[in-house]
This record gives structure tokens, sequence and C-alpha cells, in this order.
């Protein structure tokens, strides 16, 4: 009997540790970011930091103005949103509202199998098929640009996007739509003024989350959006994200100095920007579940 | 003219692949009447209704076999748009649906999709059909309010009101009273008994007692057929059938 407790309370506990492990690893990343990434503010100021225009982290005297690295993260995000929302919401719809339920049993699974694809994979098939391909079309010196790279993370963030949002296409109730049939409204007008609305919440999560997708990813960007460290003025010049940034130098930057505190601080920003991302989709999400009617 | 046909189902089987829902039934609702359909779960009245408003063509691999009118135009007809139908035969559904929009919008929703965009002839309809479902009194100052805010009797009415907007024809009831409480279910059911001077109704109910107080005729359905059909008080007084009269005496069911 009382080894029977004893055990009980032995995977209570260990099921407890195994639970906040992931809330200790959160907290520890953080710390490790902030005690590595601040002491770069005490060379440079915070918005000079942010707002440089000049990223010459090994020149002498060295300049830490990520500002290009930070435009280049935005612009390639905001290429793969033009990318993925149409990809992925377009997806969402055909599977919820148009396919039958066999072929969306077989796309579904395929759709999401597109995420299982590993990033690196992503970027070889930008390098070798896309690259030369943007090279001959747009007549460049070179195809590894800021659109290789909103593409293929456009293409990337597409299952992300299209699962989330199918989810809230599905939990928009079929009392709905039934409701918009039954006084005479067709099909498309129940999808576009009762379905989607209806999924609006859902499916802006879905947007949000693909972004932070695409924000985050580091092996593509780095493989195809070319390495330039300066401000990117079209879709057709090299840039180099913050995640590239970090990913490419961090090898070469001796530990404790400059340089190596100021990728800290990137990845700091970085943390911060993919944080506010999740939490305002969380946020979102959980306003949707509540104007639906399901469980807050 | 006092029994005039208003709706009339044919010879009608239904199937849902290869299950056979409904075999043979043949029916005729008459104008301003209340028709109930009872029977037991799973006898096919509830699915009978929905052929009324072609509901059951969204459902995948259904047939239908027989005709379907409403007056004198074949439902189902090759020519006939079911949007067009479904305006003039509304529904209210067994738990109440408002859309999650206003209750200004829940109401003009039908009117819009209908093509009218005139604002003021559309806030008349509002209110119209508010009052003539017996809740304007209850959401007149709150009209841009959520639908879902309302408790689940006045949901049920806002739905009444939303068939009414489009100026329906024939209201399909299916168990409209199922999850409401019993206060909330008086209301419905003088609503439907007010409402029949002006609309067709038919209302499928499991409660028996509902049938008897709203309705004037009733079918009672068993094992998707119509076992027996005629004025509501001879159904409850002198069934002709005594499967019918197991039924309403309560020995199975």
């Amino acid at each position: 009997m009382k080894i029977f407790h004893l055990k009980e309370k032995l995977y209570k506990w260990l099921f407890t540790i195994l639970a906040f492990a992931s809330l200790f690893f959160l907290i520890g990343i953080v710390l490790v970011l902030i005690k590595e990434g601040l002491p770069i503010f005490h060379k440079v100021s915070f918005s000079k930091f942010i707002f440089g225009r000049f990223w010459y982290p090994t020149y002498s005297p060295a300049e830490f103005g990520i500002f290009p690295l930070i435009m280049a993260s935005i612009w390639v995000t905001l290429g793969a949103v033009i990318v993925c929302v149409p990809l992925g919401i377009g997806s969402a719809l055909y599977l919820n509202e148009l396919a039958g339920v066999r072929q969306k049993a077989i796309l579904k699974p395929i759709v999401e199998l597109l995420a299982s694809i590993p990033s690196v994979v992503f970027g070889f098939f930008g390098m070798v098929i896309l690259t030369p391909f943007l090279q001959k079309v747009f007549n460049l010196p070179t195809g590894l640009t800021a659109l290789n790279a909103s593409i293929i993370l456009g293409i990337m963030a597409t299952p992300t996007v299209c699962s989330i949002a199918e989810d809230a296409l599905n939990y928009v109730p079929n009392a709905f739509r039934e409701a918009s049939f039954a006084v005479g409204a067709t099909r498309w007008q129940t999808l576009t003024r009762v379905v989607i609305p209806a999924a609006g919440s859902g499916i802006s999560t879905a947007i949000i989350l693909g972004m932070s997708r695409a924000i985050g990813e580091t092996m593509t960007v780095l493989m195809v959006a070319g390495g330039a460290a300066v401000m990117p003025h079209t879709f057709l010049e090299p840039v180099r994200p913050m995640t590239a940034a970090i990913a490419a130098e961090m090898g070469e930057a001796p530990v404790g100095g400059d340089h190596y505190h100021a990728l800290f601080a990137i990845a700091l920003i970085l943390f911060v920007i993919t944080f506010v991302f999740n939490i305002i989709a969380e946020m979102i999400s959980r306003r949707f579940r509540i104007k639906l009617g399901l469980s807050g | 003219m006092d029994n005039q046909v208003k709706m009339r189902a044919q010879n009608v089987d239904f199937f849902y692949g290869k299950t056979q829902a409904l075999k043979n039934v043949s029916l005729d609702i008459y104008a301003n009447k209340v028709t109930a359909m009872i029977g037991p779960s799973g006898c096919g009245k509830s699915t009978f209704i929905r052929l009324f408003n072609r509901m059951n063509e969204l459902v995948p691999h259904t047939a239908l076999r027989g005709k379907i009118f409403l007056d004198d135009l074949e439902i189902n007809g090759p020519l006939v748009d079911a949007v067009d139908i479904r305006r003039r035969v509304g529904m209210v559904f067994q738990k109440p649906n408002p859309f999650p929009k206003s209750i200004f919008d829940n109401i003009s929703y039908g009117l819009k999709v209908n093509g009218i965009k005139d604002k003021a002839f559309i806030e008349q309809k509002v209110e119209e059909s508010l009052k003539k479902a017996a809740i304007w009194g209850e959401v007149k100052d709150r009209l841009g309010d959520s639908a879902l805010k309302l408790s689940g009797g006045q949901q049920q009415r806002l739905c009444i009101a939303r068939c009414l907007a489009v100026e329906t024809e024939v209201i399909l009831f299916d168990e409209p009273c199922a999850s409401l409480d019993p206060i909330s279910t008086t209301k419905i059911e003088e609503l439907i008994l007010e409402l029949k001077k002006d609309y067709s109704i038919i209302i499928v109910t499991h409660n028996m007692q509902q049938a008897a107080r709203v309705s004037d005729y009733t079918g009672f359905f068993l094992l998707g057929e119509m076992v027996e059909f005629g004025k509501t008080q001879d159904i409850f007084t002198k069934p002709q059938d005594p499967k019918t009269e197991a039924y309403i005496t309560g020995r199975f069911g």
C-alpha cells in the first residue's frame, strides 16, 4: 500500500517536472539572450543599434546598425505573406467548403506534409531552381534576392496558414451555414458573408503564425536571400535578414567580443518580435472562440 | 376555400447512400394551417421536412424520388433555383442558430443576400419581422448587440423573425423547442398559432402534447413511412392504425 502511494507521488512529481521543463528552457534562453545581448548597448546606444544604417561588425571602427537587417526581415516576411496568404487561405477554403470528404482526407495531410520538408531542402530548391529562373526572367546579376526568399518562405509558411485557417473554418458551426442557405443565400454569399467573417479572427491567427514562421526561418534565407547587409530598395536585390546574419556570423565572431554581443542583441529583438506575434495570435484566437460561443 | 393545398409531397422516396430513409410518402400541406409530423427518433420526419426547402441536397450522397410541389411549382424541377425555394419556404432549426452578428444584421441578412439595398425598406422590414415574431419589445433598444447575447428562447424567436423578413410563404419548424425551457416553449407555441394566419406551417416535434396543442393536421411517421395522416383531433382521439394508437398512448416511442 505504502509503496503504491510512493509510486503515485513519484509519477506526479516526474510529470510535473517535465511539464515545467519548457518554462525553464524559455526563461533560461531569455536570460542568456539578455545577459549576452545587453553589453552591446554600452558600445552603441539602443536607438543607434536599431536605426543605424550600417552593419560593419568586423571593420575598425566597427558599425553596429541593424536597420538593414530588420528591414530585410520585414521585406522578406511581407513578401512571404503575399505568397502564403492566397495559397494558404485559398487551399483552406477549398478543403473546407468545396472538397469532398475523401478529397479532403487525402489533400489535408499532403498540405501538412509540406511542413515536414526540412528547411535546407527548401533552400536547396530555391538555389538550384528558383535562382537561375529569377536571374533569367528579371535579367539580374544574381537570383539570390529578397524575392527569392519571399517565394520560398511563402511556400514554407503555406501549410501553417492553411492548416490553422482550415481548423478555423471547421470550427464555424454548420448551423450558421444552414441558417444562411435557409434564407435563400447562395453558396458564395454564405461563404463570404457568414463563414469567413465568423472564422475571421481564426484566419488572422493563421496569417500571424505564418508570419512568425517566416520571420524566424533561418536556413532558407541564409541560402537564398543573397546575404548583402545593405538597405533593400527593391525585391530584386540581395538582402540579409536578422536570422541569416546571426547564423552566418556567429561562427566567426570572437566569443565575448562586441560582434558576439551584437548578434545576441539581434536574437533578443527577434525573440521579442516573434513573442509579440504569438501573443497577438493567441489573443485573437481566444476572442474567436468566445465569438463563436465556444469555450474561452 | 378552407383547405387550399400549399405544398404537396407525391410518392416521395429518399435515400442516404443506400439506406432508404423515406418510403413512398404522400402528403398535402394546407395553407394557413399547422401540420405536425410526429414519430419516434429516426423515423424520417426531420428528413421529410427538409425536402420542402431542398436542404437535404446540401448533404452529399443523397437521392430523392417522387415530386414535391409548392403551389403548382415542382420545386425540384429542372429550371427551379433552390435559392428561390428557400426564400419562399423558410426554416427554423432545432437549435437556435443566429449568426454571430448583431440582432439587426441577423434579420437584414436574408434581405441583403436577396439583393435588397434600400436602407429604409430594410429597417422597416426588420422592425416588422421582429414585431411579428413577438420579440420587438425585448430587443428594440439593442438592435446593435450581438444576437448571441440573447437567451435561447429569444434567439429562437429571432430565427423566426429572420425567416419572416424574406417574405416566406411556408415555415418549416424542425423541433423548434427541443432545446428550450417550458416558458420559452409556450411563447414559441403561441407565436406559431399567431403566424398561421399569414403562413402555412409544418412542425416536426417529438412532443405529442405540442403537436396536439398547435397543429391542425398531424402525420405519424414510423421507420420512414407515414403510417397515418389526418386532422389532429382525429389522430389523437380515434386513430385508425393500431401503431398510431400505440405511439400516442405512449406504449412505444
